[in-house]
C-alpha cells in the first residue's frame, strides 16, 4: 500500500463511517436526505448498521497495518496536541464501538444503562473527531511533528 | 367479531374456564421468577375462544404504564414528522396501539373438513436477539436476562427505529410525551414507543402477566425455555400442529402452536398497521453480526499486510544491493 492509496482508503472508511454512523439515528428519511435519488438506503436501518461494521472493520485492518508498519521501520512519531486527541478520539470510538458491536450478538452482556453510557459515549468521540479532523484541515494543524 | 359476541363467549366458559384454571399454577415457580432464566410462552391457537379477557387483563394491569401527554403538543419540523395521538383512542382494541398492547386476530379455516374461526392473540413476540432493542440508537431499549424486552420511557425519543428494524412492526407510537419535550421537540423525537413488556413487574414478584392469568381457556402457558421448548415440539408432533416462533427472526420466546400451517393462517387474517403477519421471517440482525465477526480476524489482516510489505520493501533493497 503506497500512501496515497493509504490516504483515500482512510478517507474512504472514516467518511461511510460517519455516514452510517449518522444514519443510526432516524434521522435521514425526517429531514428528507433519504429523498435525494441515491442516498434512499441512508434511511434503511439494516443497511447502514451492515455498511458500519463493514467500515469498522476496515478501519481495524488499517489501523494494524499502520501500527505494524511503523513497529517494523522502528519509527518513532511525535505526536501534536491535534495528534493526540485525535489519536484518543479514534481509540475511544474503536473501543465503544466494539463494545457495541458485541452486545449485537444474542448476548446480553451488560448491566442496564451501561448501554447508554456506551451510546452517549461514542456520539461525544465522533464529535471530539470531527471537530479535531477540521481544525486540523482548516487551520491546517499536523498530527505529528515532522 | 364484534364485541358482544366477545363478551357472551366469555361468559359461556367462565365456568369450565374456572374449572380447567385451578389445574394451572397462576403464579410462576420460584425458579421462572428469577430473573436469569429465559422465560418462553406458548400460544396454543386451537383454544383461543376469541373472548378477550386477556385484552382487558392487559389494560387492567398495565394501564399506569399508559402515556399521558400534554396537549397542545408542540409543532415539529419538518412538516413531514407525523403526530401519532391514541389519547383520545384509547378504546380501540382491534389492532395494536400505545394503549392496547395485545389484540386479537381471527381466521376462517378449514381444519379436519370443518369450517372453523380460529382466534389468536398477537402482542410482542419478544424475539431472542431483538433488534428493536439491540439497534435502538439510545440504549433506550432493553432486554432482560429472562428474555423480556422493553422500552424505557424516561429515555425514549420516539424516533420508531425500533418499529422500523422490527419484522413485525409491533411498537407504537405516542406523540407528546417522554424526553424529547425537554431537549430539542421541533427538531429531534416524536413521544414514546409502547408495546407488551411481558408484564416484567408482575414476573418479578413472582406473579403471572395477566394476559395469561385472564384466559379462562389456558391459551397460554409460560415457563423456562428448555420446557416449553419441548412441550410444544411434543403437542406439534401429537396433534399434527404447526409451530411459529421458534425459528423466525433467529428465534424468539414466543411459540404459537396451530392445527393450520401458517402461510395459510397469514392468508386468512386482516393484516396492516398495528396487524402482524405471519410470514417466515429470516433472523434480522444475522448479516450485520456476520460482518462484525470479520472484526476479529480485521488485526491479523492489518499485521498480514503490513509485514507483506515489509518484506516485499526488504527483498526490493537487498536485490539492488546485489
Ligand atoms: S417482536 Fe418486534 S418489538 Fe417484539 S422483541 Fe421482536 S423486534 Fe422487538
Ligand atoms: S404479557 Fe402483560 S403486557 Fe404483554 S400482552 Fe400480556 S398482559 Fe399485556
Ligand atoms: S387468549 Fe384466552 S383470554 Fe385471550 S381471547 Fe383467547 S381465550 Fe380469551
Amino acid at each position: 500500500m503506497n500512501n496515497k492509496f493509504m490516504k483515500y482508503y482512510y478517507n474512504i472508511v472514516i467518511f461511510f463511517l460517519i455516514l452510517t454512523g449518522f444514519g443510526q439515528m432516524p434521522i435521514f428519511k425526517r429531514f428528507y436526505i433519504a429523498d435525494i435519488p441515491g442516498l434512499g438506503w441512508l434511511a434503511e436501518f439494516y443497511k447502514t448498521f451492515f455498511i458500519h461494521n463493514l467500515a469498522a472493520t476496515l478501519l481495524i485492518v488499517f489501523i494494524f497495518y499502520l501500527l505494524t508498519t511503523f513497529l517494523l521501520n522502528k519509527k518513532r512519531v511525535k505526536l501534536t496536541m491535534t495528534g493526540i486527541v485525535w489519536v484518543a478520539s479514534l481509540t475511544g470510538l474503536l473501543l465503544t464501538g466494539i463494545l457495541l458491536t458485541i452486545k449485537n450478538f444474542p448476548i446480553n452482556p451488560y448491566p442496564p444503562g451501561f448501554v447508554v453510557f456506551l451510546y452517549l459515549s461514542h456520539i461525544a468521540l465522533v464529535m471530539a473527531f470531527c471537530m479535531t479532523a477540521l481544525y486540523s484541515k482548516i487551520l491546517k494543524k499536523e498530527y505529528i511533528i515532522k | 367479531m364484534n364485541i358482544s359476541r366477545r363478551k357472551f363467549l366469555k361468559g359461556g366458559v367462565v365456568a369450565a374456564g374456572t374449572i380447567a384454571a385451578t389445574a394451572v399454577p397462576k403464579t410462576l415457580k420460584a425458579s421462572e421468577s428469577n430473573t436469569d432464566e429465559t422465560l418462553v410462552t406458548l400460544i396454543d391457537i386451537s383454544k383461543c375462544i376469541g373472548c378477550e379477557a386477556c385484552v382487558e387483563g392487559c389494560k387492567d394491569v398495565n394501564s399506569g404504564k399508559y402515556p399521558k401527554p400534554k396537549k397542545p403538543f408542540p409543532k415539529m419540523y419538518p412538516n413531514r414528522v407525523p403526530v401519532m395521538d391514541w389519547s383520545d383512542k384509547q378504546d380501540v382494541n382491534d389492532r395494536l396501539t400505545p394503549y392496547n398492547w395485545v389484540y386479537i386476530q381471527s381466521a376462517d379455516v378449514e381444519v379436519a373438513g370443518e369450517e372453523k374461526e380460529l382466534f389468536i392473540p398477537r402482542r410482542c413476540m419478544h424475539c431472542k436477539n431483538p433488534p428493536c432493542v439491540k439497534l435502538c440508537p439510545w440504549g433506550a431499549a432493553r432486554q432482560q436476562d429472562n428474555g423480556i424486552s422493553r422500552f424505557d420511557p424516561d429515555l425514549c425519543m420516539g424516533g420508531s427505529k425500533c418499529k422500523g428494524v422490527c419484522p413485525w412492526k409491533i411498537p407504537e407510537r405516542q406523540t407528546g410525551v417522554g424526553i424529547y419535550l425537554d431537549v430539542m421537540p421541533a427538531l429531534a423525537g416524536n413521544g414514546v414507543m409502547f408495546k407488551c413488556d411481558r408484564c416484567y413487574n408482575r414476573i418479578a414478584k413472582g406473579e403471572m402477566p395477566a394476559c395469561i392469568e385472564e384466559c379462562p381457556n389456558d391459551v397460554q402457558k409460560i415457563g423456562k425455555a428448555s420446557d416449553i421448548i419441548k412441550e410444544a415440539k411434543e403437542i406439534a408432533k401429537k396433534t399434527g400442529g404447526y409451530l411459529y416462533g421458534l425459528e423466525e427472526n433467529g428465534g424468539t420466546n414466543t411459540i404459537y402452536i396451530s392445527p393450520v400451517p401458517f402461510e395459510e393462517l397469514n392468508s386468512k387474517i386482516e393484516k396492516g398497521k398495528g396487524k402482524p403477519h405471519f410470514k417466515k421471517v429470516g433472523d434480522a440482525m444475522e448479516n450485520g453480526n456476520n460482518i462484525a465477526l470479520a472484526m476479529i480476524v480485521a488485526p491479523l489482516a492489518g499485521i498480514a499486510a503490513a509485514f507483506g510489505k515489509f518484506y516485499k520493501g526488504m527483498k526490493a533493497d537487498g536485490g539492488s544491493d546485489e
